[in-house]
Formats: C-alpha cells, structure tokens, sequence
C-alpha cells in the first residue's frame, strides 16, 4: 500500500438518517457504486480524506524513485540498467497521474509538495529502508510493487472518479515491473553463483516485513478505516489485503528456493490461508514518525532537488512569460 | 574497408551514448521538477538503447567471445572511445542541458548522415535513433533557450556552463582519419559535414537568444577517440562496472 494511516477526521461514522440532504444523496450514489466526480458534492472529510490519500499515494511514487535511483547507475548489464530506467521513468509518471487526481478536488500540487519537505505529508514506510545490494531491485520490483498492486487493484474500484480512473493505468504498468523483479531473482537464484543466491536471501530478510507493513495498522489499530470503508474510498481492509499478499506472495518465494524471516508462516488448510508472525508495530510506528533507517536521508534529497531546481523552474516561467509577450505584441 | 575500420567508429557512437546515458541515470531523484526526472530518464533511456545496439554490432565484428554487455562493463578507460564531453561532471542543469545540447545536436548530424549508410546495420540502428534524438535535441535546444533567455540567475549559469564545456566541442567539429575513409566509402557520416550541421544548429539556437558563441575550440591533447579521457571516466566506470568486475562469474 502506498498510503498508510490516513487521516479521515471522523470519529463515528453517521447513519442515513443523521445525515444532511446532501450527505445522504451523496452517501447513496456511493452504495449504487455510482462514482464521484470532480464537480460532484462531496463532504469536505470526504475531499480531504482522498487529498491525503492520493498525495501521500503521489509522494510515494516520487521518494519511491531514490531506493532505486541508488542502483540505476550500478546497474549490473545493459538489459538490466534499461529495465530499472524504465520503471523509475514510470514511476515519475505515476507521480504525476496521482498529482493530476489530487488537484481535481482542489489542493494545489507544490503546497503538497512542501507538505512533504516539511515533514507534515506521508509517504509509504517501505521507501525509508536502504537498498544494499542488487538483489534489492528485484526485491523491490516483487515484493514492493507487488504489495502495491494488492492494494491498488482495488482501488481501481474507489468511490472517486479519478484516482479509480489512475489506478487502472498505474496497474498495468506495475504489473509488468513487478514480473520483472520476480524475474531479476529467478535468475539470480537459478543461474547465479552462490554469493548472488545469498544475495537474494539476504535482499528478502531485509525487505520481507517492511513489505508487509505497506498495509498500514492491524484492523483493531485502523481508526479511520470504518469511514473510508464506508465511503469506498477503500474497499477492502488493511488485514484483509495483507492477507490476500502473503497468500499470493508464498508460493512465489517458494519457487524461488528461498524463505521468509518468519518461523511461524505455514499454511493453515482450516482456515485456507497462511498463518504468520506478528509485525514489529513499534517498528512500523516508529518509521511512520520519520525514525525510520532513511527517512531523514530520502526527505532531505526530495527537499534539495526541488529547492536546488528553484531558479531552473523560474527561468521556464520568465521565459514563458517573455514569448507570450513577443507573440501579443 | 575491412570490416575492423567499422569497430573503432561504432565505440565512438556506443560509447559515447552509453557515458551520456550513464550521466543522466545520475540525476535520478535530483531534477529541478518531476516533468524532468521523467524527461532526464527517458533520454537515458534511449541512449542506453542506443549504446546496447551499437555495442551489440561491434562485439559481433570483433568476434573475440565479448558481447555487449563485456564491452560496456569490462573495458577499462583507455578502451574507451566516448567523446570527452559527455563524460563530464553533471554541475548544475545548466551545465547539463548545455552538454546534452551540444551533444544532442552532433549527435542528431551524425544519425541524419548515418541513415544513408550502405551499411544497412548501420542504417537500420540510426533511423531508429533518430527518431528519438530529433526528440532529444527539441528538448535540450528548448532548455538552452529558457535558461539563456530567462531569468539574470538563469542567464548567468549558461554564460558559465558554455566557456566550461566548450573545448570538447573540438571533437565534434573534427573526425579523425578513419571516419573520413569511412565517409568516403558511404559507411559513416561525413566529419565536415556533421561539423558544419552542428555549428549551425549551435549558432541558431545560441543567436536565439542571444548567447555568445565562443570561437571555434582547438585541440588540446586528450583524445576520447584515442581513449585520452579526462580524469571523470576513470570514476564514472569504477561506479557503473562495480558488479560484473566484483562478479565476474556471475549471470545477472
């Protein structure tokens, strides 16, 4: 999940008949599945609800680039390096998609920005681990991107409008990324030497409970997941998704050769699904704060690019500015 | 013409696509706005493509059991064969797009003559590049004009950027004697003529507006033709080689 712990700012989530003539219509169209549209009524919680979710969702996409900016110029063969270049170049993309969809209800795109470089605006705790090896860009691709498409499969059926209409554009390239992950550590583990095959592992350790905390709190821990639920802005819960990933995820490592960091994952045929250890939540929390292995580091880069850009953007804007006036005149 | 007069000129523009392409995966997450760090990777992008193809052809003529990938990430830097100016530091967006400019308009010379190569490999790899470099040097001529018509601060930069890159522009105006052989014998794009194509795209955008044009470079004893790099190569490889020299026996 790229956005974690947003904020609804609503403590109980109201019946019909509590609800204003507007809230209600508006709470109907969303059981019809009749999706909201930019120039729809909306609650205001509801408008900034969903600008904290897809902001936190674009800042994800942008600080998401460093981990694997970290690699692109170690890449270690032609095909490789062009496969990473091409997944950061969408990722930026992605950033922009999500950005658009935000500022449809209202938010402006730098203020959100400077959210972020102050430290005010989330992004997904997973960016905040460093990447130490090359094995981490295929662990990323499979098991970050993977848990990314958990999630935003379904958000491609969320209430509103346009982030359902991003989301079914980012899956399809997030897909074909995360195949490719899957793909860099098969052949590593299939044709590598040993020191590649403990590369992996070693890449997996590291990166399988970060992956996991992507879903954000246990359900009891989900404050405001009851009203975005109820507003469909999500559509399944944290525990449920992160479910349906390891359920989906364990096999895959098991055709790897490899193993997870967690004694207690083993399939339970009762309830149908795997069984697995409890999350460190202090760590999750903490990371959360901005107390995470990187987190000073990726918000710091962010802040530099933007703030070292300030003149190459001005000078875009007075040039502009000079031909708009050349071809008035 | 043997075939292995081909190999020296195919390093040149592998090489030299490749360094370029290796500068801009630099600049990933450190761009002035996020419409550049998706516009920066895509140049890479097609660069690194480029490279692979006239990489791949080289290894083929070679013939010695290396391949494309052998030659980008095991070749030290006196085998090199990239133009100097693209191994130069990124500094500032100024210097970058200044360099990519420069670049982008040799480049886009060399490919408009190599489409008419009677070498149909040749051929087939340009009009390919092409299309993507006539993108590219839209792009860096614009980022010239902006910054050098835009802001003082703007302005300032580039007056800065240009004097510090211009010597290795000798080697774009200037082919050496193979090239001319090849030239002659409908293989390889006419140094002259790449020579006069790139000053006049460089006069044309610089005069738009209005930035000086430093007289033409002059040698100056390093050669990335020669594989006499300045000293930025030797770094840029030991980063960019890191893995398969560390692994050599490994398959990635």
């Amino acid at each position: 999940m790229y956005a974690q712990l947003v904020e609804t700012g609503v403590k109980r989530v109201k019946s019909l008949e509590e609800m204003s003539f507007d809230e209600r219509n508006f709470q109907e169209k969303i059981d019809a599945e009749i999706k909201i549209e930019a120039k729809n009524w909306m609650p205001e919680a509801y408008r900034q609800t969903l600008i904290r979710q897809i902001s936190q969702h674009a800042h994800s996409e942008i600080v998401g680039m460093l981990p694997e900016g970290n690699w692109v110029t170690r890449a270690p063969s032609l095909k490789r390096k062009l496969q990473l270049m091409a997944k950061i170049q969408d990722e930026a993309g992605h950033g922009l998609y999500l950005y658009s969809a935000m500022e449809t209800l209202g938010a402006d795109r730098d203020e959100e920005i400077a959210k972020l470089h102050s430290g005010k605006a989330k992004y997904s705790s997973i960016f905040n681990y460093p990447t130490l090896s090359w094995a981490d860009m295929g662990a990323v691709g499979w098991l970050v991107d993977g848990a990314a498409i958990v999630n935003q499969v379904v958000l491609q059926r969320t209430s509103y409008g346009p982030y359902s209409r991003a989301m079914i554009r980012i899956c399809k390239e997030e897909s074909f990324h995360q195949r490719q992950g899957y793909e860099l550590l098969l052949t590593m583990m299939r044709e590598g030497t040993q020191a590649q095959k403990d590369m992996v592992q070693d890449a997996i350790n590291r990166l399988w409970w970060p992956a996991l905390m992507m879903f954000g709190p246990s359900d009891e821990h989900s404050p405001n997941s009851a009203q975005s639920m109820a507003w469909k802005i999500k559509r399944q819960t944290n525990d449920e998704l992160r479910q349906r990933f390891i359920d989906q995820t364990v096999p895959q490592l098991e055709l790897l050769g490899c193993t997870a960091p967690d004694p207690d994952l083993k399939w339970n045929a009762e309830r149908g699904h795997y069984d697995f250890g409890e999350i460190q939540w202090d760590e999750f929390y903490e990371v959360i704060k901005g107390n995470g292995p990187c987190n000073q580091e990726r918000v710091a880069t962010r802040r530099k690019a933007i703030e070292d850009g300030a003149w190459v953007r001005e000078a875009a804007v007075a040039y502009a500015r000079k031909q708009q006036n050349k071809n008035a005149a | 013409m043997h075939k292995h007069d081909l190999i020296p000129y195919l390093l040149l523009l592998g090489d030299s696509a490749l360094i370029q392409g290796q500068r801009l995966c630099e600049w990933c997450g450190h761009a002035p706005a996020i419409e550049e760090e998706l516009a920066l990777m895509n140049v890479g992008l097609d660069l690194v493509g480029q490279a692979r193809n006239w990489l791949e052809y080289a290894a083929e003529l070679l013939d010695d059991g290396r391949d494309a990938d052998a030659l980008a990430f095991r070749r030290d830097e006196r085998a090199y064969r990239n133009l100097l100016l693209v191994e130069q530091p990124n500094g500032d967006f100024a210097v970058s797009m200044t360099k990519q400019f420069l670049y982008d308009a040799w480049h886009y010379a060399v490919l408009q003559g190599l489409v008419e190569s009677r070498d149909e490999r040749i051929a087939g790899i340009a009009a390919k590049a092409l299309k993507e470099v006539t993108y590219h040097l839209r792009r860096s001529s614009e980022w010239v004009q902006r910054l050098g018509g835009g802001t003082d601060e703007s302005r300032r930069r580039m007056l800065e950027a240009i004097p510090a890159l211009w010597r290795f522009t000798v080697e774009l105006t200037a082919g050496s004697d193979n090239e001319v052989q090849l030239a002659q014998a409908g293989i390889a794009a006419d140094p002259a003529a790449v020579g006069a194509a790139w000053l006049k795209q460089v006069s044309a955008t610089f005069e738009s507006v209005e930035l000086p044009l430093p007289k033409a470079a002059s040698h100056f004893y390093l050669s990335g033709r020669q594989g006499l790099h300045s000293e930025h190569l030797g770094l840029l490889l030991a980063e960019m080689q890191f893995l398969p020299r560390a692994y050599p026996d490994a398959t990635w």
